[in-house]
């Protein structure tokens, strides 16, 4: 710890890095090269990355690695601010993680155009870190949309038979819930810059923290955000562009969207919403939980309806979401990071379930269930990889799914908030829901006897294959086994946000007519580092 | 100590860990059999000499701390065990009756091509178990809690080509996991109220916690247990979990993992007694469940269900004491029960394995015999079903070392007097008809006499296993000329290490009537007067007179020797006829006796077919049709407006272009109306 923080370009060059890539991607001639530029890249990227995580000092609450440049125009406080804290370090890691394993999972999937989906891969990656490292809600949101342009023509595209429906679906669905955050986002810049930075409009993050907001703007403002992003998890009912963006994505695009970026819906409403609008989120608080809740039930009942093994998988994607948000709006350090820790659980479980589906696609270019059978006899090591994902999945204890639903369902129920019991048993019934669908996939597709020739002689995982998979296995079983190391980075920024949430809620709710005001300095948290 | 614990728990990971992944991935392992094998059973008697060890030297209870497992909040959950009294006794059943099980599954899995996969996961096994026993807090217990349930659905499916094995698999899992909700449920509870799910802070909780409390974890654990301990209403799974291989039925299925709900209710026993409503409720469901599972075993003819039904029963003998209060015997109960149903299950593979030889001969004489016999005895070769105690008879002369340890744990369970299960059972029996007596609440009589007619059931429907399988004549087809034959040493020398326990192990209990008690080893070791972790009720009022528990003892030991009479006598003398005569005699009754009182079909009917139609046309064609239904219209309607107002694009990507452009003139109009 130390010197690697003060490389003060290190969060710059794990976002920009893939660009990089992109750009060299361009001039590079034949499939084969753009394919090994392309996993050079992310390899690259991945290994800088890792220099946060051994650089990074979990004690401290405040951002950490931080880029950050002058104002953009004169007038407007608008910066490049990135970094690095507790809150964002794992998601950033989880998507250099990924990076490779997209791009190793496309290997022979893709064969149209690859120069093109590579690129946009790479620009999808930057995107999607750059969302995460911001501190700048602006600079946020454009993240926010490039990520939105890449994942539009990777469905629309490279897709299934249905694509482009799904790509405009997807696009559309976000678009409504950003482009409503974006007035949310203007106006707070600039009630917030007549408050809090001498009547200059501002978007920087900590400065934003210091603005107490009256508690009727809060309820809009906190709407329009919550909204975008309870779209991006999905929060039921607003789920539906999911499955179509599922079913018809590549396997790498799946892996992506169920692995990170609905992530940015999660993380959205732990860093912006819950500490700007911290009155607003407590208020609202039982009725997200209580469509959290739905979601997480009503996810799997649907899950357990389908035939197709991809459909079945993005429906579990928002059962167990469900959980995630509920985690959010518990309020208790335990729900919290577990929350925290289940994000990146649900991108290593659901990931690999999202690859070996389309590993068995590739190979007899079917998701229908029903089109296989009793292929644990053909193909044992793929079927050892899907059971252990899949168990992750179901929660067992001693994988990482456990560590993430428990801590969440423990710190609902003692949650002062939402810790009604019916509610938090009814979420919990999700582990027999989960245990019900999964384990009739596993059913259909991997036991019995087998029924179709042609399943008879498919070949089991090839190298490539397993060489992409063990990383995320060995996650899930690490972080099952001994999940404080993980824990331990978001401890501090958990504390710092929940105690923030704290101190603004009463500040704002001790001051009901205020016109608005600044949070005072001393008060602990994420404010005690606000520069 | 911290080296022995470490080494107790981590020994058969390593031997799971090391044939499953060299098995999956180096395809030259899986036919190194002797080298698996030997793996495999140094896991497990390495832990079990370990334990032996701590055992013989044990002073004081110890919690081995090994790391931070979580520590967030309020939450702080270490991966720690605690040694003690109770823990120990249970380290050394898993393990000694594991180590048994593992030699024997040498022989018996011999021929399976998965050997490498099959001992990856009994190792497996061994591990959650000794988590569970071991573990100092509620997390770790669950974690072994819910890893014995995969390894139960592992083993349960393993031969996962036949589609009904696997259907059992899952039955078992998700039955479970039903029971683990409440489970969880009970774990917040005590989390929210107490902020420590270590079981020193769990068991003070006992003081501090409202009696309303204490009773709905109580209960949520209870139920908890009713899944992993086969109780009414989730006991289901247990007969389906007889699709598994043998010694699976035997280590899991019988002596370990579905003990696992009465060492919970042992653990936290000081809680457990402060729920009294709760208690009654424990005592009754283990009456009814013994009862019922003993009439349902009466009417059973695969040899392997008969053993299931018992071990249900068997369980809720020991719910009952539990429910008594009296959770040393439950231990007790549930020690004597292992060596006896694992010598029976074992006993029951090898006559399986003998038959599984009798029909490989029928199949290898092909289709020309099987009109003529096959059909004439009313047995048709392809059908030939070699659990089926109908087509056995007379293989005490075939195979002796079977049949002579058969009929040790026979006697044992029917509680013959001087053999283990006469003492842990008639404990039983003694403490429901003393919590009648000395609680003063009458319901305990009529569960002591429920108690009694089980045990009679017990004797009689285990002597008619017995003697239609080892006594008689032959039925299998072609039996003058195919003849079983005894299984390899491997397997039957872990038989008469069973038989042998099924004969001494009741020792260790002997009842108070002989020197006041001095000589109950289990209850000075376990008991909480005495120092040990397991607590019992404050006796209130006065005890039952030395000449009554006598009385007590002559009643339980006569009644064996009855049922053991008559089943003898009866089924030696008609043989199969003599069910028909019970079929008579019961009539109705028993025709609900061999459906299982229905209950597969009632929750096939009122919960599984309604969850599933809920999930495939309710739930899902809602999802479709109305949310889904519900963008798509709002997209169809704002696509016919926004048609009427462009004419000329028609592309997709344009629209979303339009889109956008329309996005920033309102973001930049409102910029402009802002500032």
């Amino acid at each position: 710890m130390g010197m690697l923080a003060e490389i003060p370009l290190l969060v710059s060059v794990v976002i920009f890095l893939p660009i990089i890539g992109m750009i060299i991607l361009l001039f590079v001639p034949g499939d084969s090269a753009v394919r090994w530029t392309s996993l050079i890249t992310t390899l690259a990227t991945l290994i800088v990355s890792l220099g946060l995580y051994t650089g990074f000092d979990a004690g401290f609450a405040g951002v950490q690695f931080v880029n950050v440049s002058g104002t953009w125009l004169p007038g407007f406080d608008v910066k490049y601010f990135v970094g690095v804290d507790g809150l964002n370090l794992l998601l950033i890691l989880l998507t250099t993680l990924l990076g490779p394993v997209v791009v190793l999972c496309s290997w022979t999937y893709i064969t149209r155009y690859v120069k093109g989906y590579y690129a946009l891969l790479l620009l999808l990656q930057t995107g999607i870190v750059g969302v995460f490292a911001s501190f700048d809600l602006l600079l946020f949101y454009m993240f926010f949309e490039v990520t939105l342009i890449p994942m539009y023509f990777i469905i629309g595209i490279w897709g299934g038979e249905n694509r482009v429906y799904a790509a405009i679906k997807f696009v559309l669905f976000t678009l409504v819930g950003s482009l409503l955050m974006l007035v949310g986002i203007l106006y707070l810049g600039y009630t917030a810059g007549y408050v809090v930075n001498g009547g200059i409009f501002t978007t920087d993050w900590f400065k934003l923290l210091e603005y107490g907001i009256p508690l009727d703007e809060q309820m809009w403002i906190f709407t329009v955000f919550a909204l975008a992003f309870a779209i991006k998890v999905p929060l039921f009912p607003l789920h539906t562009w999911l499955p179509d963006a599922h079913v018809q994505a590549p396997t790498g695009g799946s892996v992506i969207l169920a692995g990170v970026l609905l992530k940015m819906g999660t993380y959205g409403l732990v860093r912006y919403c819950l500490p700007f609008f911290p009155n607003a989120a407590t208020e609202a608080a039982m009725f997200i939980a209580v469509l959290a809740v739905i979601g997480i039930v009503y996810g799997a009942l649907v899950a357990a309806g389908q035939k197709d093994a991809k459909k079945l998988i993005a429906y579990s994607s928002v059962s167990h979401l469900g959980f995630v948000v509920l985690g959010i709006f518990a309020f208790t350090q335990e729900a919290m990071q577990g929350a925290m820790i289940q994000m990146v659980n649900h991108g290593l479980s659901t990931g690999a379930l999202f690859l070996l589906i389309g590993m068995l696609y590739e190979r007899r270019h079917t998701r229908m269930m029903e089109d296989y059978g009793g292929i644990a006899k053909s193909v044992p090591v793929l079927s050892f990889f899907m059971v252990l994902s899949v168990l992750a999945s179901v929660g067992l204890p001693g994988l990482n799914g456990f560590v993430g639903e428990f801590m969440i369902l423990a710190g609902s129920f003692a949650s002062e908030v939402v810790g009604r019991p019916i509610l938090i048993a009814v979420a919990t019934s999700g582990v027999i829901f989960a245990a019900y669908y999964l384990l009739w996939f596993v059913y259909r597709v991997f036991f019995g006897p087998i029924r179709k020739e042609e399943n008879r002689s498919m070949l089991d995982l090839n190298l490539r294959e397993i060489a992409l998979l063990v990383p995320l296995a060995i996650l899930m079983v690490w972080i099952g086994l001994a999940p404080k190391a993980f824990l331990d980075k978001s401890e501090v920024a958990s504390a710092a946000i929940l105690q923030t949430v704290e101190l603004k809620r009463e500040a704002v709710a001790m001051n009901p007519d205020a016109e608005g005001f600044v949070i005072p300095h001393d008060l602990s948290g994420y404010l005690a580092t606000a520069k | 100590m911290t080296q022995a614990v470490a080494l107790i728990i981590l020994l058969p990971l390593i031997g799971s860990a090391l044939n499953g992944l060299l098995g999956l991935f180096v395809p030259g392992w899986r036919s190194q059999k002797a080298a698996i094998s030997t793996v495999a059973c140094l896991a497990v008697a390495g832990p079990f000499l370990l334990a032996g060890n701590l055992f013989l030297s044990f002073e004081q209870t110890e919690v081995v701390f090994l790391y931070q497992w979580v520590a967030s909040g309020d939450l702080t959950i270490d991966v720690a065990y605690r040694i003690d009294q109770l823990s120990l006794l249970m380290t050394l059943i898993v393990t000694g009756v594991g180590a048994l099980i593992h030699v024997y599954s040498i022989g018996y899995m011999g021929g399976d091509p998965g050997y490498w996969r099959y001992f990856s996961y009994l190792n497996l096994f061994i591990f959650a178990m000794l988590n569970l026993v071991l573990s100092d807090n509620l997390v770790g217990l669950f974690l072994g809690w819910e890893g014995v349930g995969l390894c139960s659905y592992l083993l349960i499916g393993f031969w996962y080509e036949d589609l009904s094995k696997s259907a059992a698999a899952m039955k078992a899992f998700i039955v479970n996991r039903i029971g683990d909700f409440a489970f969880l449920i009970g774990i917040f509870i005590l989390f929210k109220e107490l902020g420590g799910l270590d079981f020193d802070t769990v068991l003070a909780g006992t003081n501090t916690l409202s009696a309303s409390t204490i009773g709905w974890v109580v209960l949520l654990f209870f139920i908890g247990a009713t899944g992993k301990s086969a109780q009414i209403p989730l006991f289901v799974w247990l007969p389906d979990a007889m699709a598994g291989p043998t010694p699976v039925s035997a280590l899991i299925h019988a002596a370990t993992m579905v003990t696992s709900g009465l060492y919970l209710l042992a653990r936290l026993s000081p809680l457990v007694l402060a729920a009294p409503e709760i208690m009654l409720l424990i005592a009754v469901v283990g009456a009814l469940t013994a009862i019922m599972a003993a009439t349902i075993a009466i009417a059973q003819n695969d040899i392997k269900k008969v053993l299931a039904y018992s071990t249900v029963s068997q369980l809720g003998y020991m719910f009952l004491a539990a429910g008594c209060g009296a959770f040393y015997v439950s231990i007790f109960h549930l020690m004597t029960h292992a060596f006896f149903k694992a010598c029976l299950f074992l006993g029951s593979g090898s006559v399986i394995h003998a038959m599984h030889h009798v029909e490989h001969e029928l199949h290898h004489r092909g289709s020309g015999s099987r009109v003529e016999h096959g059909m004439t005895a009313g047995v048709n070769h392809g059908d030939f079903d070699a659990q089926d105690i109908r087509t056995m008879g007379g293989l005490k002369k075939y195979m002796p070392s079977t049949y002579w340890t058969f009929l040790l744990a026979t006697l044992a369970i029917a509680g013959i007097p001087g053999f283990a299960g006469f003492f842990s059972k008639d404990e039983i029996l003694f403490k429901t008809f003393e919590a009648g007596y000395a609680g003063g609440q009458t319901i305990y009589y009529g569960l002591w006499i429920v108690g009694l007619l089980t045990a009679l059931l017990t004797a009689i429907y285990m002597t008619r296993v017995l003697v239609l399988t080892f006594h008689g004549k032959e039925r299998w087809p072609h039996s003058d000329t195919i003849r079983p034959h005894e299984s390899p040493s491997s397997m039957t020398l872990p038989l008469w290490a069973l038989g042998v326990l099924s004969v001494v192990g009741g020792y260790v209990g002997l009842p108070a009537v002989i020197g006041h008690g001095e000589y109950n080893w289990i209850h000075h070791w376990l008991g909480a007067p005495y120092g040990g972790p397991v607590a019992e009720p404050a006796m209130a009022g006065h005890g039952v007179p030395v000449s009554i528990e006598w009385m007590l003892i002559a009643l339980g030991g006569l009644i064996a020797i009855a049922g053991v009479a008559y089943g003898w006598t009866r089924f030696g003398r008609y043989g199969l006829e003599f069910d028909n005569r019970i079929r008579g005699a019961l009539n109705g009754a028993y025709t609900v006796f061999a459906n299982k009182y229905y209950w597969d079909e009632f929750y096939d009917k009122w919960i599984v077919n309604p969850v599933m139609r809920l999930a495939n046309y309710g739930v899902t064609a809602f999802d479709e049709r109305v949310v889904d239904g519900a963008a798509n219209g709002l997209a169809t309607s704002i696509q016919s407006v926004a048609g009427r107002l462009r004419k000329i694009q028609t592309g997709v990507v344009q629209s979303y272009a339009v889109a956008l452009v329309l996005g920033v003139v309102v973001v930049v109009g409102l910029f402009i109306w802002l500032g």
